[in-house]
C-alpha cells in the first residue's frame, strides 16, 4: 500500500463522515439514524458527523427500498462521493425491500442499484444496531490494511 | 432583475426527505414556488389490495414511521366498522394513549427539526434528548420504539400493567417540567423570535381556501381538530382544549405545537388514571362483508383520512390514504411566495412535512407517457363533477 493510501485510510477511520439519503423510506429508519446522532446515543463522539453534501462524505447511509424515481438520483449521489466510499443499507427495506417487496414503485434492496458494504437489518433499526454496523464497517476496513 | 429558477431537493441539506421545490427567484426573494412530488412513491395502495386485512395492518403502519399509529388506527376503525366489531372500551383507551404519546414524540421531533433549520442546534439536541423519554415509554408498553404495532383487528395486542402506568406517569412528569422550559424559550428567546415572526404568513382565509389541516391551520386561527369536531376513540370523554394562535406565521405554528404538548400530557394522565377495566380485544372474522367505510383521525400533522372498500373476501378491494401533508403542501407554495430564500427551509419544515405519507397522488398516463400531478383546482373540479353525477352540487362551496 502506498503511503498516500495509508494516510487516507487512517483519516477515514479517525472520522468517517456520513451522508444520509432517504430513498423512499417510511421515516422510521431516518428518525433512528438522527437518534443515533443525538445525545442519548451520540455517535458524533466517535468522530462521525452528518454531512450535507456527497462531496464531503465517506459513508452513504441509505434507508428505504429504492423507489424508481429515486434510483437514478441515488446513483448520481454515489458517483459524486470521493473514493474510498462505502454504502450502508439501513433497515429491512434497504436490505431486501422488506414490507414493500412487490410494490410496483420499488426496486427492492439498495444492492440492486449500488454496491453495499454493510447491511443493518431491523424494521426499523435500533440506533444501537446502526452504531454496531458502523463499527463492523470500520473493523473490516482496518482488516484490509 | 431577471428571474432564476432553482431546484430545492430531492437531496438537499435542509430536507430530511425526498421532495422537490422549484423556486423562482428575483434576487434573494421567492416570487413563485412549485411542489413536485412522487420521489417517495412506492405503490402501497395497490400492494394493500393483494394482502389480507391483518397483513395490511403492518403495511399501513409503514406508510409513515412518525405517525404510524395514526394510520393503523384510522385503517382499523374502517375494518371494524365494516365487520361491525364491538371493540372493548379498554382497547380504545389504550389506542388513544398511544395516539397521544405519538403526538408528544412527533411534536418534540418537529421542535428539534425546526430549531435545526433555524440554526439553533442546542435546542435540537435538547428536544431530541427529551424525546427519548417518550420512546422509552412506547418501547416499554409495546416492545418497539418506532413501529409499535399495538393495534390488532378487534382491539390491541398488549395490556398496560400498574407498574408500566407508574413508569409512564413518572416520565410524563419529567417532560412536563421540560416543556415549561420550551414554552419559555419558544416565546421569549430573541433568536427564535427573529427567525419565526412574520415568516411564512398564511392568513385565515387562505388557510381555509387551501384546505390546511392540523397545527398549520390552527396557527392561522382555524379551530379545526378532528378530536373535538368529530370525536373518535374516547376523545369525547377527555378534557382538553383546541390550541389556536392568530399570528398566522411560523412562530404561531411553534407555539401551537408546544402548547399542544401540554394538552397531550394532560390527556395521557387522564387516560391512564381512568383506564376502563375489561378485555383488550375481541375476535373478528378473517373475511369482511362487502361494504365501504371512511374515517378520519387527528394525526400529529393534521387530519388523516382513510377509505376502505371490502368485497366479501379476506383482502380489501381498495385502500385509499389522504395524509395531512398532502393537504398542507398547497399552503407551503403560498407561504413561500414573497419570502426570502434563506427562510425557505424553515417554512417547509414548519408544516412538519412527511413525504412518505404523501406520495401517492402522482398519476401516470401510459398513453401520453408522462406523469401528471393533480393540483388543488383540478382535484376540486373533478370532485365537483363526480358529486354532480351523483346528484349533489358542491360548486358553490
Amino acid at each position: 500500500m502506498k503511503i498516500k493510501d495509508k494516510l487516507i485510510t487512517w483519516a477515514l477511520l479517525k472520522s468517517p463522515w456520513i451522508l444520509h439519503f432517504n430513498s423512499g423510506a417510511c421515516n422510521g429508519c431516518d428518525i433512528e439514524i438522527v437518534d443515533a446522532l443525538t445525545p442519548k446515543y451520540d455517535i458524533e463522539r466517535f468522530g462521525m458527523v452528518l454531512k450535507a453534501t456527497p462531496r464531503h462524505a465517506d459513508i452513504l447511509v441509505v434507508s428505504g427500498p429504492v423507489t424508481r424515481q429515486q434510483a437514478k438520483r441515488l446513483r448520481t449521489i454515489y458517483e459524486q462521493m470521493p473514493e474510498p466510499k462505502f454504502v450502508m443499507a439501513v433497515g429491512a427495506c434497504a436490505c431486501s425491500g422488506g414490507v414493500f417487496n412487490g410494490c410496483y414503485g420499488v426496486i427492492p434492496g439498495v444492492d440492486k442499484t449500488l454496491p453495499v458494504s454493510v447491511y443493518v437489518p431491523g424494521c426499523p433499526v435500533r440506533p444501537e444496531a446502526i452504531i454496531d454496523g458502523v463499527v463492523k464497517l470500520i473493523q473490516s476496513v482496518e482488516g484490509k490494511k | 432583475m431577471s428571474k432564476i429558477t432553482i431546484p430545492l431537493g430531492p437531496q438537499h441539506p435542509a430536507l430530511k426527505e425526498p421532495e422537490n421545490f422549484m423556486l423562482v427567484l428575483e434576487g434573494e426573494q421567492i416570487s413563485g414556488a412549485t411542489v413536485n412530488l412522487g420521489y417517495n412513491h412506492r405503490g402501497m395502495e395497490k400492494a394493500a389490495e393483494e394482502r389480507t386485512y391483518i397483513q395490511n395492518l403492518y403495511l399501513i403502519e409503514r406508510v409513515c414511521g412518525i405517525c404510524s399509529h395514526s394510520h393503523t388506527t384510522c385503517y382499523i376503525t374502517n375494518v371494524e366498522e365494516i365487520a361491525k366489531a364491538e371493540t372493548p372500551k379498554r382497547a380504545l383507551a389504550i389506542r388513544a394513549l398511544f395516539g397521544e404519546l405519538e403526538r408528544v414524540h412527533s411534536h418534540l421531533l418537529w421542535l428539534g427539526v425546526a430549531a435545526y433549520e433555524m440554526g439553533f442546534e442546542t435546542l435540537f439536541m435538547y428536544t431530541w434528548r427529551d424525546r427519548e423519554q417518550v420512546l422509552d415509554c412506547l418501547e416499554m408498553l409495546s416492545g418497539n420504539r418506532v413501529h409499535y404495532s399495538i393495534n390488532t383487528i378487534g382491539g390491541v395486542r398488549r395490556d398496560i400493567s400498574a407498574e408500566q402506568k407508574a413508569e409512564v406517569l413518572k416520565r410524563i412528569a419529567y417532560l412536563e417540567e421540560r416543556t415549561k422550559y420550551y414554552v419559555k424559550i419558544g416565546t421569549e428567546e430573541s433568536t427564535i423570535l427573529a427567525r419565526t415572526q412574520n415568516v411564512g404568513k398564511l392568513p385565515y382565509d387562505v388557510a381555509i381556501q387551501r384546505g390546511a389541516v392540523g397545527p398549520t391551520a390552527r396557527a392561522s386561527g382555524v379551530a379545526r381538530d378532528v378530536r373535538k369536531d368529530e370525536p373518535y376513540l374516547i376523545y369525547n370523554e377527555l378534557d382538553f382544549k383546541v390550541i389556536t394562535h392568530d399570528t398566522c406565521d411560523v412562530f404561531g405554528r411553534l407555539v401551537v405545537r408546544v402548547l399542544e404538548l401540554v394538552e397531550s400530557y394532560k390527556m395521557i394522565k387522564q387516560i391512564l388514571n381512568g383506564l376502563p377495566e375489561g378485555p383488550i380485544a375481541v375476535k373478528v372474522p378473517m373475511r369482511l362483508p362487502a361494504g365501504e367505510a371512511v374515517n378520519h383521525y387527528e394525526a400529529p400533522r393534521g387530519e388523516d383520512i382513510h377509505y376502505l372498500k371490502a368485497n366479501g373476501t379476506d383482502k380489501p378491494d381498495r385502500v385509499k390514504v389522504r395524509a395531512p401533508t398532502m393537504a398542507n403542501l398547497q399552503s407551503v407554495a403560498y407561504m413561500m411566495e414573497g419570502g426570502w430564500l434563506a427562510d425557505a427551509p424553515l417554512v417547509i419544515a414548519a408544516i412538519d412535512p412527511c413525504m412518505s405519507c404523501t406520495d401517492r397522488a402522482a398519476v401516470w398516463d401510459p398513453k401520453k407517457g408522462k406523469t401528471t400531478v393533480y393540483g388543488w383546482e383540478e382535484l376540486r373540479k373533478m370532485g365537483i363533477e363526480h358529486y354532480k353525477r351523483r346528484g349533489v352540487d358542491f360548486s358553490r362551496l
